[in-house]
């Protein structure tokens, strides 16, 4: 008998992505360049991050058409955004066919105390954290795939640095602890026992956990990888650099290959211009997606 | 005896810890000079067009060529690894990049999108008790040459096939905790 949409068919989609790059696009033309440059997986959407945010206002899901469009266009899976907490914005990705739903910060949160219960969906679902114990929550959901948050839109990776080497450095705490010990941070961070038990027993997250946020250049994606990222998501930094096919590719090889710095030399070469970025300390407390759904 | 995982893209560490405990030594091989220490080359499930378009770059794609066609290497592929070994590909991009290894047709994602993925016990021709296929956006094997063996099928079609020192199948034994596939695999290596 076919079970489908089981957890662990959800998280095996994420273990297939594990080493690759996903991109952000707007059109089919841009699904075409991502796909051939060698992304694994495609972020269907209707701006990306940076324009979200000069935009302003209540960003939601993208238009079913546009979606469908870039679901025709490329093979690759497709993945595309819902607010924290719309259950129903999630359905209706349900019903499209898409391969996965983030249910992102980026968009503005429906819901300011609960996130989707992801369990229900036979379609696997991505979340941003900052902290183990914002990962281990959002499994406990039903995530199938954890990202770090960053700070989107802003082609600085400073934030997501920040997030991974936070999950990493309480990751190897939590190995360090006794059984005992672990009760008592279990309620600390509030998750289960038994989620953290398995990150002890297993030394790293239950899922895949990709860098997103403020990747804009192959060395930013080398580096998050050498943090210990399973592969990274790139918003706003190809579509809004001047070369998008380039750096879509540079960013392809860097990630596969961010152990090797003459490799990551060479691809880093006449790239063009990149997106311009933001620093951290002209956003207001407002501006900071990272807060959003904790 | 050292057997590799194509460490490119996708599902590597889960097939290195798969080939352990079956007692081999497992490395990952992403590059010619790694390639040339292993008796048998795991590729494993990811993106094909990804993996593809990485292989040709890495200079990878020629020396696993010769050496599957002289026998001097056993490869088995799953799922984006059945595709590159496939001869023939329907539902691939333009210039879909293949290895041509076995004489076997494969759809891509023939089961439709992610939503449609699953999980089902099949009967695999070698073993005497059925094993759980994971099938994540998988291909499935709609024709194959008089040298192939089919090893396991599901309704939908073929799912498991080998021809000589080559092995693929559509679904996914790293992801579960079953390595009688792999140990069928670490046999054939043997063979080298």
């Amino acid at each position: 008998m076919k079970e489908q949409g089981t957890f662990r068919v959800k998280k095996g989609m994420a273990q297939m992505q594990k080493g690759g790059v996903i991109m952000d696009v707007t059109t089919v033309e841009q699904a075409q360049i991502a796909e051939n440059a060698g992304a694994v997986a495609v972020m269907a959407l209707e701006r990306v991050p940076a324009d979200i945010r000069a935009a302003g206002g209540v960003a939601r899901m993208a238009d079913p058409v546009m979606i469908e469009k870039i679901m025709e266009a490329v093979t690759i899976p497709v993945m595309a955004k819902v607010r924290i907490g719309h259950f129903s914005e999630a359905q209706i990705m349900e019903v499209l066919g898409v391969d996965y739903i983030d249910e992102s910060e980026v968009l503005t949160p429906a819901d300011e105390q609960y996130h989707i219960n992801k369990h229900l969906f036979k379609i696997p679902f991505v979340c941003g954290a900052r902290d183990l114990g914002e990962a281990l929550r959002r499994i406990s959901e039903g995530a199938a795939m954890i990202r770090t948050k960053g700070e989107p839109g802003t082609g600085n990776v400073v934030e997501a640095v920040r997030h991974m080497r936070k999950v990493m450095d309480q990751i190897r705490q939590v190995i360090g602890k006794a059984e005992d010990e672990l009760v008592v941070l279990a309620k600390e961070m509030g998750v289960s026992v038994d989620l953290l038990q398995e990150v002890k027993k297993e030394k790293r997250l239950p899922v895949v956990n990709f860098a997103a946020g403020g990747i804009a250049s192959p060395a930013d994606a080398a580096l998050m990888m050498q943090l210990g990222s399973d592969g990274v998501f790139v918003g706003s930094g190809i579509f809004k650099a001047k070369n998008p096919q380039k750096v879509a590719e540079a960013i392809v090889k860097a990630t596969m290959n961010y152990n090797d710095p003459k490799l990551l030399a060479e691809v880093s070469k006449g790239l063009g211009e990149a997106m311009p970025g933001l620093e951290m300390s002209t956003l207001t407390e407002a501006d900071r997606m990272q807060e959003r759904g904790a | 005896m050292k057997i590799g995982v194509l460490s490119i893209q996708g599902a590597v560490t889960e097939h290195l810890k798969h080939l352990e405990l079956c007692g081999v030594e497992a490395v990952a091989v992403n590059n010619a000079e790694n390639l040339s220490a292993v008796s048998g080359l795991v590729i494993p499930g990811g993106e094909s067009t990804t993996i593809g378009k990485l292989i040709a770059v890495s200079g990878l794609k020629n020396p696993i060529k010769e050496r599957a066609k002289n026998e001097s290497l056993a490869v088995f592929g799953t799922c984006a690894g059945m595709v590159l070994m496939a001869r023939d590909i329907t539902d691939g991009i333009d210039g879909q990049p293949k290895l041509e290894l076995m004489d076997i047709r494969v759809k891509r994602n023939a089961f439709g999108r992610q939503r449609e993925s699953f999980e089902t016990e099949l009967k695999f021709n070698l073993f005497d008790q059925p094993l759980t296929g994971v099938f994540i956006r998988s291909p499935i094997v709609t024709e194959v040459g008089p040298g192939v063996k089919i090893l396991a099928a599901i309704p939908e079609g073929i799912v498991a096939a080998r021809q000589k020192n080559l092995l693929s199948t559509s679904f996914h034994p790293e992801l579960t905790g079953d390595i009688r596939v792999h140990h069928y695999f670490v046999e054939m290596c043997k063979g080298i």
